[in-house]
């Protein structure tokens, strides 16, 4: 984000840039304020949404949604997007989970290796399809969601894994707190930090904001485009395989379905979180607080004592209010910088 | 801003009078060595020279054994009227076009290939557009120094010391700019700085500037030439491309003036005045002319006072009946956007205009077909065609609606009709079926006039109607227009080529920078006329102002 930093500067016309800056930053605080607003009237209806048990539910549901959107985020703000991600949350989850079943008394932290790696697999083949064979990405990741949904339909067959040959260590997971604060939660928040910091602190991670910003101004200025969305992808596949374990121990009970839709509600996340869907503006941070703010409508709602029928149609019109937003928004800055400029021209 | 650059050395030398050195049209095997011998060059060698290079695109020659010879500290300035090459001239500077012959060299003499954009760079030659291309998302200071990001222990970005970098470049050019705020947002003057602030982060040795200051007002511009000054002193060789004579009088040392491709003119402009530009740009052969004169009718398209805030104001003009009124004026002056306006495609801010006693309702383009008006645009392949869909689908486009038989459309009616239009616009082609890309570029505009003229329009807007077509062709539309306008249509034509406009329009109307400047009858009108008033030179007393009240 741009820092407060602002020396005085005689002449420079500030009223504009002001302007600028004021909508910038709302993008991002905006999400905060919104879920303040939400957390308070919820509160207000029913107290027991502030209490502990709750907050900690909300916090360990998310935990899943924002490291699926971290991946996302970074392939959106390249001006792609990946569909895929929550066919490889479900097959992950699947082969994960299965391994106790297969391999009794196997370490977590090798199911954990597993399920990355099938992200990874998932990730690698995406991305070299979308950045070497230069296939848009909506189109191969649609692909993609379809195979790897079919892919993991024919491994499980008709079959299912239960809870039963599961370690209850492993079940226990999502329940495990420090401080009152879920693991994985905890979790969660240092990969959105270590990515934050990586996308901001090296050349490699500032290249995806300028490829998603202006992709052939980025190819001029000598940034290897290929080698950049492939490892998006390759990234958003790898978390998206670790969160399929993450799934396995939340929901036991393993079918081929698991997580089918859960991209869009990711993308959904991530576009409320403050990513501009055409790339190149916004951050992990943004995206993760996006899924902490849906998951938070969620439980509100249910808290409130309004059907979770409605649920989804609130999210949806959570995100077109988002966009709408970020869109007036900008066509007003257009027209206001536009002006000012006659003003001050000839 | 500008006392914030250090006291540079002296370098005046433009200033000597060593005599205009005017080449002949066709003196490029010569070679520029020996041309540029006499112009006593404090600098002595060049540090970037163009020898006798050519490019042709298609049959198109865009440069003809063009020479010109950067010195640093120096400002040289490159004029010509639209299509004279100077376009392409950036272009091989930026590595964007290899020429097809000739060379650029260095300051050691040794032969310069740029096989791209990165190879300009490399070399020391930073391009300025017109309306750079900065990342608008990211910051200032990471769009001087994308992918080149200073770095620190683990290669991790060290952002306080782009900070301070970019602080520090745009406090040698003296211009104040937040090195942290974002891109977007940022004036196109702004921009144009950050892109100079890049430049220099590189070490520019040449900076091509093409047409910086048409965007820009005229605070802008001032603080731009404070800047230009800065890098002149800092003995950075500047390419200046403008089609302002007075900027090119005001900054640069020396002033190239090209013509269909071949430097007409090359000297000092200590010894030069605005109309010896004004004469050296134009003389281009002229078009047969196919003008006829004949009483035109009563006004058919009358437009009042229409402003668009910063692109232009107060246009009012009238097209009669059976008459070809011209819009003349440089790339920029704010013609097809009048022409938009008009037609509805684009808003305005206030005016009106009729077509005969019915005012066009604004953004509105089915009202103004309905109100008999049709235009043909500038960019056959993007807005005047489908590409994609056949010959006759695009010839009946505009007519589906007459077309229909009880709100059907039978394809041998459609194709009938259009095959009846496309015979009597000459268009040559091998079935109807066909695609419109099977086409040369002059019968897919005679397609798009097809189209148009099938809804036997009152009013007819054609935006260079000839432009990329050949001769032949050429001269077909323009007997095409001035037989339509005889049948009493109203044409209003925008066209950059001054013969064009010559033989054609029985009345020319000039725009420079949004306004209409001056009226001409086709009597009155010539090339040198024309372009003074675009380039904003009253050196014609025949100049009368119009519409800048």
């Amino acid at each position: 984000m741009s820092t407060a930093e602002q020396q005085p500067q005689e002449a420079a016309p500030t009223s504009a840039r002001r302007l600028v800056d004021v909508v910038l930053r709302a993008r991002t605080f905006g999400i905060i304020a919104v879920l303040g607003v939400l957390v308070l009237i919820s509160a207000l209806i029913q107290s027991r949404f502030v209490g502990g048990a709750e907050i900690r539910f909300i916090l360990s549901q998310t935990a899943l949604y924002a490291l699926v959107a971290v991946g996302e985020a970074i392939v959106i703000l390249t001006r792609n997007v990946d569909l895929s991600v929550g066919s490889v949350v479900g097959l992950s989850a699947y082969v994960s989970a299965n391994m106790f079943g297969t391999h009794p008394g196997i370490s977590i932290v090798l199911v954990f290796l597993v399920g990355l790696g099938v992200g990874l697999v998932c990730g690698v083949v995406t991305g070299a399809i979308t950045a070497i064979g230069r296939v848009p990405s909506l189109v191969v990741t649609l692909a993609m969601l379809y195979i790897i949904r079919g892919v993991d339909t024919i491994i499980v067959g008709s079959g299912v894994v239960l809870a039963s040959t599961e370690p209850n260590s492993f079940l226990n997971i999502p329940q495990a707190t420090v401080l009152g604060i879920p693991d994985v939660a905890l979790a969660v928040a240092v990969v959105v930090a270590v990515v934050a910091y990586c996308l901001n602190s090296f050349r490699s991670g500032r290249d995806l904001y300028a490829i998603g910003s202006d992709p052939d101004a980025a190819r001029r200025a000598g940034i290897p485009i290929a080698k950049r969305v492939f490892t998006a992808f390759v990234i958003s596949g790898a978390l998206s395989g670790v969160a399929g374990v993450i799934w396995a121990a939340q929901y036991a009970t393993i079918e081929s379905t698991a997580a089918t839709g859960l991209e869009l509600q990711v993308i959904a996340a991530v576009v409320v979180g403050g990513v501009a869907i055409f790339g190149g503006s916004g951050s992990v941070v943004g995206a993760a607080l996006g899924a902490l703010l849906l998951q938070t409508i969620n439980s509100s709602l249910n808290v409130i004592g309004i059907s979770s029928i409605w649920t989804e149609a609130i999210s949806g019109l959570l995100l077109i209010a988002a966009i709408t937003l970020d869109r007036g928004i900008q066509l007003r800055l257009a027209a206001a910088l536009r002006k000012r400029r006659v003003r001050l021209g000839a | 801003m500008r006392e914030a650059s250090e006291p540079g050395q002296p370098n005046d030398e433009g200033g000597e009078s060593d005599g205009v050195d005017r080449a002949p049209r066709a003196d490029s095997a010569t070679g520029s060595g020996g041309t540029f011998r006499s112009s006593a060059h404090a600098a002595g060698r060049p540090i970037l020279s163009v020898r006798d290079v050519s490019k042709a695109f298609g049959a198109v020659h865009a440069l003809q054994g063009v020479s010109i010879d950067l010195h640093g500290g120096e400002v040289h300035g490159v004029v010509g009227e639209n299509g004279a090459g100077k376009s392409t001239l950036v272009k091989i500077f930026g590595g964007v076009h290899p020429p097809d012959s000739g060379t650029l060299v260095d300051a050691d003499g040794h032969p310069l290939v740029l096989t791209g954009p990165a190879d300009a760079r490399d070399a020391g030659i930073a391009i300025i557009f017109q309306e750079p291309t900065l990342f608008p998302d990211i910051s200032v200071a990471e769009n001087v120094f994308i992918a080149r990001q200073p770095q620190r222990r683990g290669r991790r970005i060290d952002h306080r010391s782009m900070q301070r970098q970019t602080r520090a470049l745009f406090e040698r050019l003296g211009v104040p700019l937040d090195p942290d705020r974002v891109a977007r947002g940022l004036s196109i003057a702004e921009q144009q700085i950050v892109e100079i602030g890049k430049a220099l982060s590189f070490d520019a040795k040449v900076v091509v500037m093409d047409e910086p200051t048409a965007a820009l007002s005229a605070t802008e511009v001032a603080r731009l030439f404070g800047v230009v000054e800065s890098l002149r002193d800092h003995g950075v060789a500047v390419v200046f491309i403008s089609h302002r004579l007075e900027e090119v009088f005001a900054i640069c040392q020396r002033v190239t003036v090209l013509r269909d491709g071949q430097r007409v003119l090359s000297a000092p402009v200590g010894g030069l005045t605005a109309s010896d530009l004004v004469r050296a740009m134009v003389g281009r052969d002229i078009a047969a002319r196919v003008h006829e004169h004949h009483a035109p009718g009563a006004p058919v398209l009358r437009v009042h006072d229409l402003s668009r805030a910063g692109i232009f104001s107060d246009i009012s003009f009238d097209v009669r009946a059976g008459e070809i009124v011209a819009l003349a004026g440089l790339v920029g002056a704010g013609r097809s956007e009048v022409a938009r306006a008009v037609f509805g495609i684009d808003d305005y801010d206030s005016g009106s205009a009729f077509v005969g006693d019915r005012q066009l309702h604004k953004g509105r383009p089915i009202d103004a077909m309905r109100a008999g008006v049709a235009m043909v645009p500038e960019d056959r392949r993007q807005q005047g065609l489908v590409m994609d869909m056949s010959i006759a689908d695009n010839v009946s486009l505009a007519s589906l609606r007459a077309l229909a038989r009880h709100g059907l459309l039978v394809g041998s009616i459609e194709r009938r009709f259009a095959a009846d239009w496309a015979a009597r616009l000459h268009v040559k082609y091998s079935r109807i079926t066909n695609p419109a890309t099977s086409l040369s570029g002059g019968n897919q505009q005679k397609v798009v006039l097809a189209k148009w003229l099938s809804r036997e329009p009152t009013v007819i807007i054609v935006d260079e109607p000839t432009r990329g077509i050949d001769i032949a062709t050429k001269s077909e539309v323009h007997r095409l227009l001035v037989e339509l306008s005889r049948s009493g249509v109203a044409v209003l034509m925008i066209s950059s080529e001054l013969p064009e406009v010559l033989a054609v329009a029985d009345r020319i109307l000039v725009m420079r920078e949004g306004r209409l400047v001056d009226e001409l009858a086709h009597a009155d009108a010539s090339e040198e006329a024309i372009m003074a008033a675009a380039t904003g030179q009253a050196t014609v007393p025949a100049a009368v102002e119009v519409g800048s009240a």
